[in-house]
């Protein structure tokens, strides 16, 4: 299954080599390798509580691997504080959204540029953010925390996007969306993709994942259990009915 | 089912009547007891409230440390009060025994300032140890465990005050002079006057920091949540020590206005102030910052009115009717005067 067609042929942007991730004594993902090249779409699947969000939170240095490691452009970045990693380039829309919920749409978009200080660029990107998802712009000075739970994705996912990523790490952005949004959500980040942007996305919805994703990895408790181009998987009913529920 | 329903309701009816009727009583005693006094005496009754905002001055200096360190991990720093102690030891020290200044000469007052200052780093810089060695590590325990070593840090701030200054209270002369002015009847001391002219600005500092700065905005991400302001790039221990220094800073500026403005300081003097202050905070609604300087102002004002007024309750009650209030008030707004119920989605 691992076959190497449907990649891109540009350089590996994000390695991860042989990780194990822990809380405590439970490991929660073990031995993973997977890579993302530039400008690709890869989708990591699984079901729930294979170890898919705790490989990203991994990724963004909010958890370190017990083994392994991790480099983002031929950089060694496993054990690099979380807020350096930023720096460096990726961004993350987390699980769960986790907005400021006491902040209004434009204190959290802003949130989302913390590290940047060329304020016309920055503005121009809240701009691109606000076409993107035109209900955020509606809503600009709302407080986050009283918007419906489909706004309040669209702002995780623009929030990330403020911080001009090479890398978007999207952890289930169509999660609790209506139809209509999901939609709207799988059309935006393939949008986000074609202006350069390169995407690891987690999603619940691994079918339409892998309609927009190039390459893929399956997860199985903590276990990579396979992976390979992405329309192969999707048209490959044996694995849909085993690990897609479909 | 209807008829417990009905039955429920009516009785919900007939509690928001009793607490609007209380309410309204209470309200009315209030009132009525302020009219009194007022038209009696109306210069002592100015007199008494400017003495009162006063100490509520110096209340919420200490009670923004408790309630920007509560905002930003949870934990209520019971150390904050000893904190402040060790700031008001040491402006007295400082000011008093090493440099002599203990009368008011333009010379004297320069001393006044940069004593300030360095109160204000001193108490800042033990804070923020304070933090990086006790409650650091103790971030992702359960809440008991950092709050029994704020308990244990106060004990220790205590004892390091104790042998500083030894077990009795100290006298000191000052610079600020003890004596006051006379307005239309009303006394205003001087130590009064320095102690709104440096709180009024540190308090507008504060509110600078906090809602137009970068580190203000920081330090709002972590309070709300900490690993999303991780992936903004928010340094979060760097914010923390930021938000430690601040808090400190403030206790420390209390300690020295404090220490100037009555003369006397003693080792166990954080834990009444500091119990005051937490009470201000929690009265104002804990985690917000105009809460601490407005339940500072409040129980200052309290005390000032029931301490001082000819008809009333007198010192003796004092701590009684602070407490008696924040209780009614926690009855009726569990939150606090600005503190909102969380109406968060999950
Ligand atoms: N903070 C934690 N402490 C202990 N165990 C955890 C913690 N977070 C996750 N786990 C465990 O690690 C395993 C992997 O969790 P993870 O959140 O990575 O799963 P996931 O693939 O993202 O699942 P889902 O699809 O439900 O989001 C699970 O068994 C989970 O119970
Ligand atoms: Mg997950």
């Amino acid at each position: 299954m691992t076959t190497d067609t449907g990649r891109l042929s540009t350089p590996v942007m994000l390695d991860v080599n042989n990780i194990s991730v822990a809380y405590g004594a439970i490991t929660a993902v073990k031995g993973l390798t997977l890579n993302v090249r530039e400008g690709e779409i890869v989708t990591l699947i699984g079901s729930n509580g294979a170890g898919k969000s705790t490989t990203l939170r991994t990724i963004s240095g909010l958890l370190k691997p017990k083994s392994g490691e991790i480099s983002f452009k031929g950089e060694i970045i496993s054990g690099t504080p979380g807020h350096e990693i930023v720096a460096k380039g990726i961004c993350q829309s987390p699980e769960g959204r986790r907005i400021f919920s006491r902040m209004t749409v434009e204190e959290n978009l802003e949130m989302g540029a913390f590290l940047r200080n060329d304020h016309a660029e920055i503005k121009a990107d809240m701009d691109r953010v606000l076409e993107l998802f035109p209900r955020l712009q509606e809503r600009i000075h709302q407080k986050a925390g009283t918007m419906s739970g489909g706004e309040q994705q669209m702002l995780a996912v623009g929030r990330a996007l403020m911080g001009q990523p090479k890398l978007l790490i999207l952890d289930e952005p169509s999660m609790g969306l209506a139809p209509v949004l999901v939609d709207l959500i799988f059309e935006t980040i393939e949008k986000i993709r074609s202006q350069g942007t390169t995407i690891l996305l987690v999603e619940q919805n691994a079918l339409a994942a892998l309609r927009i994703a190039d390459y893929a990895y399956v997860l199985e408790s903590g276990n990579l259990k396979l992976e390979g181009p992405a329309k192969e998987l999707a048209n490959d009913q044996a694995i849909v009915n085993a690990y897609l529920g479909g | 089912m209807t008829s417990t329903a009905i039955g429920v309701r009516k009785r919900i009816q007939i509690n928001t009547i009793l607490v609007r009727l209380s309410i309204f009583l209470i309200g009315l005693g209030v009132f009525s007891w302020l009219g009194v006094n007022l038209v009696r005496g109306p210069a002592d009754f100015v007199t008494v409230a400017i003495q009162g905002l006063n100490n509520g001055a110096l209340y919420a200096l200490i009670a923004l440390g408790y309630t920007l360190v509560y905002g930003i991990i949870e934990l209520i720093n019971f150390a904050h009060g000893d904190l402040f102690m060790l700031g008001a030891v040491f402006s007295a020290s400082l000011l008093s025994e090493r440099l002599h200044a203990v009368t008011s000469t333009p010379a004297n007052w320069g001393l006044l300032i940069m004593t300030l200052i360095l109160a204000m780093a001193f108490c800042a810089a033990l804070n923020v140890s304070i933090e990086r060695v006790a409650y650091r590590r103790l971030r992702e325990a359960p809440k008991l465990a950092p709050l029994i070593t704020a308990v244990g840090m106060s004990f220790i701030l205590q004892f390091v005050g104790l042998h500083w200054v030894g077990s009795a209270p100290k006298n000191f002369n000052t610079v600020i002079p003890t004596t006051s002015m006379n307005v239309a009847g009303v006394t205003i001391r001087y130590s009064t006057l320095m102690i709104f002219a440096l709180t009024i600005p540190l308090l507008l500092l504060m509110v600078f920091v906090v809602n137009k700065t970068r580190q203000g905005k920081a330090m709002r991400a972590v309070a709300q949540d900490k690993d999303a302001a991780r992936l903004m790039g928010v340094n979060v221990n760097k914010t923390i020590s930021f938000t430690f220094a601040l808090g400190g800073a403030m206790a420390g500026a209390a300690g020295l206005m404090y220490e100037q403005t009555v003369g006397t300081v003693s080792y166990n003097l954080g834990f009444q102030l500091g119990l005051i202050a937490f009470t201000s905070a929690v009265m104002g609604g804990i985690g917000n910052l105009y809460g601490a300087v407005l339940g500072g102002l409040l129980i200052g004002l309290i005390q000032g009115l029931n301490d001082g007024l000819p008809i009333g309750l007198g010192q003796r009650w004092s701590q009684s009717v602070v407490f008696g209030i924040l209780i009614l008030l926690m009855v009726y707004r569990p939150a606090g005067l600005l503190g909102k119920a969380t109406t968060e989605k999950v």
